[in-house]
């Protein structure tokens, strides 16, 4: 592995191997030092050309507790927009001696292009580009599933997964039906058809318009955020009407079975996708999510930089 | 000054000696008999001189893409003769001014007939009709007319050019493409596009322009050209129209014949080009339709764009590749040599037909004594492998780099003057 572009790159034993290496380093989190030297001496950059405050906290984070120096680059919308050039942008990391960029885009494809242009040498780490992809995501909720519905360990063989929302425009549902089939867990997507990509029929996954005929028979309901805006270009006729066919509220979540857990990616809309009931009940995860994207971010580093080969050495 | 080519095989048939004289093939004499100055063509393939219905020499205004002047040496190295400037530089091609000045460059330039494309409508904006008649009149004699890069939308507009252009025996050539359909379009939309999350164009959004056009076309009698088909429902729209009597004429460039969507998955913006890549059953399909003349045209759709515009990440890529000095092999490669097309039925489509939709007089003559002597002489045992640094074109786009492709452009004579020898300019 030497990018991480997209979840699908990944075989079940990395994939498991990541999720394995973050259990191991999650501790580090719990002692009162929270810094491991792995990385010390190492750049991170977190190149970001679109706002997203929790990802680009959580990656510097998990850089620092691996002692790793952090350039928070903000490049909101420059390339597009024609200032300086993603390339321009590249060149200038790797003369200043990046040693892994951490890059998110609004362009699909954007940390594809980084890595394969010959633009820059080292490994590139996708945290979202576009509609298209955000395998640290996918993979801090497979962490997330396993903690709860494997106890902490394996894969996730068996394990049926709801993912509830917009479909068409999420990075998010794309990396997890990957992962999550890499994984062997059983995921229907859910959303009205006009939210669900075209040819979602050839996917690993089963699709479904449907929430309350998927909900009694899943162990975890991931609910997707849903932009109001998408009602103005025809995706749906109200947010009213999204909420009551899709949203998820503490009616729909009683016919979830009892130990079925709710996760969201985050930032969420309360009161559209996900009422504030279930948000702040028990049963959802949203707060854990948040924790165990450091870990596994910290992972992603530390096998991708070659910490592991340094140490054992 | 008489120039004899000496043993070519005229459409790949018999050899003969092709004997020019003022601008004129003057007689297909016994190979080795014909007296003057000699050019070697022993063996080789002469065609007509090809003619591009669709090319962007982007002159006036982005003159760091391509020049009329590179365009047409890049057209002269491909066995052009005679190539279509499209109308969306900046200025537009709206005005009989502009066109003018296009049509000057290119007889400065002197290497092809260089024939601009008017705008249909002022500014491509689709909002009203461009002063048809003056560019039409004018020193350019403009006969196709596009908002290429733009579809007439507008239904009523488009009635009216398909209308109003029969004053002149112009043509409109529609670029179909339903602009609702295809906000922020950036590849062929299927389960690919899905997958690498970027926003579909789909097929529809070009049969239904193309549907609509076919119908108003009929109702007001008019001939009606589509630029660059590019699926398989495409073709079957244009078939069912000829086959009812409408007056329509579709083209297919080169790379709709051999490239395929899959290539998107490298996000490298080379292959990002409008309309665009689609699968391979509509390729299977478009070559199908060049084969039997429902599509009878190719057109190369020349697109040249700056090395910054293709060296950045997909979305902020330009739409387009380049054509030109690549055509041949690509015909060659899919049609020809697995005998799908004669050199004959090639000539037909690459010369003749194109030079009768743009109504061009003086383009696309048959082999034969009379005929203005706009030649091409073909290797057809050659291969090369595409260099995008060694093409005479200003940019380098192009998406074979580094493929071999078969065939070589040898010789090309515009009107009676050698324009290319042994595969370099004059």
């Amino acid at each position: 592995m030497q990018h991480l572009l997209s979840a699908g790159d990944l075989s079940l034993e990395e994939a498991v191997l990541i999720l394995d290496t973050a259990a191991e380093l999650a501790a580090v989190t719990d002692r009162s030092v929270k810094k491991l030297p792995t990385l010390r001496g190492r750049t991170v950059v977190n190149l970001f050309f679109e706002d997203s405050t929790r990802t680009r906290i959580s990656f510097e984070l998990a850089a620092k507790r691996l002692s790793a120096d952090v350039i928070n680059f903000a490049a909101k919308g420059s390339s597009v927009s024609k200032g300086e050039s993603l390339k321009d942008t590249a060149l200038t990391l790797e003369a200043m001696g990046a040693d892994a960029v951490v890059i998110r885009h609004g362009a699909s494809g954007a940390p594809h292009r980084l890595a394969t242009s010959g633009w820059i040498g080292a490994p590139v780490i996708n945290a979202g580009d576009g509609t298209h992809e955000h395998p640290t995501q996918a993979l801090l909720d497979a962490y997330t599933l396993r903690r709860h519905l494997r106890g902490g360990a394996g894969d996730l063989a068996g394990v049926r997964v709801a993912i509830v929302g917009d479909i068409l425009h999420s990075r998010v549902a794309r990396s997890n039906v990957l992962l999550l089939q890499t994984l062997g867990a059983d995921v229907t997507l859910v959303a009205p058809p006009t939210l669900m990509p075209f040819g979602v029929e050839s996917w690993p996954c089963r699709i479904s318009y449907d929430i309350d005929e998927v909900l009694p028979d899943v162990d975890a309901v991931m609910m997707l955020r849903v932009q109001a805006e998408r009602m103005q270009a025809a995706y749906f006729p109200s947010a009213l009407e999204y909420s009551r066919r899709y949203g998820l509220d503490v009616a729909r979540m009683a016919a979830l079975p009892s130990d079925a857990i709710v996760l969201h990616p985050g930032p969420m809309n309360r009161g559209m996708e996900i009422s504030a009931d279930v948000a702040d009940s028990p049963r959802s995860v949203m707060v854990e999510q948040v924790a165990n994207g450091v870990s596994v971010r910290m992972a992603v580093l530390y096998l991708l930089l070659g910490g592991m080969k340094e140490e054992s050495a | 000054m008489t120039i004899v080519l000496r043993g070519a095989r005229p459409y790949g048939e018999e050899p003969r000696d092709i004997v020019v004289a003022d601008g004129v093939i003057v007689d297909l004499a016994t190979p080795g008999t014909a007296e003057g100055e000699v050019v070697d063509a022993d063996g080789l393939i002469a065609v007509p001189g090809f003619v591009d219905l669709h090319t962007h020499l982007r002159e006036p205004g982005r003159e760091d893409a391509e020049t009329v002047l590179t365009g047409s040496q890049a057209a002269a190295l491909g066995g052009y003769t005679c190539v279509h400037a499209m109308a969306n530089t900046s200025p537009v091609a709206d005005t009989a001014g502009v066109v003018e000045q296009v049509w000057r460059l290119g007889q400065e330039a002197g290497l092809v007939d260089v024939r601009p494309v008017g705008a249909v409508t002022v500014g491509l904006a689709g909002e009203r009709m461009a002063e048809l008649g003056a560019m039409a009149d004018s020193a350019a004699g403009v006969r196709v007319f596009s908002d290429d890069g733009k579809c007439v939308h507008d239904a009523v507009l488009m009635r009216r050019a398909l209308e109003y252009v029969k004053a002149f025996d112009g043509v409109v050539a529609q670029h179909a493409q339903e602009p609702r359909l295809t906000e922020n379009a950036q590849m062929n939309e299927g389960e690919l596009s899905g997958r690498l999350g970027l926003a579909g164009w789909p097929a529809v959004a070009e049969e239904a322009i193309i549907a609509r056009d076919v119908l108003l076309a009929q109702h007001v009698g008019s001939r009606l050209h589509v630029c660059h088909l590019s699926t398989a429902g495409s073709v079957e729209v244009v078939r069912w129209a000829k086959s009812r009597g409408v007056d329509v004429t579709a083209e297919v460039t080169p790379h709709h014949l051999v490239l395929t969507e899959e290539l998107v998955a490298s996000y490298d913006p080379l292959y990002k080009v409008n309309p665009p890549l689609r699968t391979a059953e509509d390729v299977e399909a478009l070559r199908e339709a060049l084969a039997d003349g429902t599509i009878d045209i190719v057109a190369t759709d020349h697109a040249p764009h700056p090395h910054e515009d293709k060296d950045c990440e997909w979305a902020a890529a330009a739409m387009g590749m380049l054509g030109l000095e690549t055509a041949l092999g690509v015909l060659m490669e899919t049609m020809v040599l697995p005998g799908r097309l004669t050199w004959r039925q090639l000539a037909d489509r690459m010369s003749s037909a194109p030079a009768q939709i743009g109504r061009v007089r003086t383009q696309g003559h048959e082999l034969v004594p009379g005929a203005v002597a706009n030649i091409t002489v073909i290797d057809p045992e050659a291969t090369s492998v595409v260099d995008p640094m060694r093409l005479a074109s200003k940019s380098r786009n192009s998406p074979y780099a580094g493929r071999t492709l078969p065939g070589r452009v040898v010789h090309t004579l515009y009107a009676g003057t050698p324009t290319v020898l042994d595969g370099a300019l004059a």
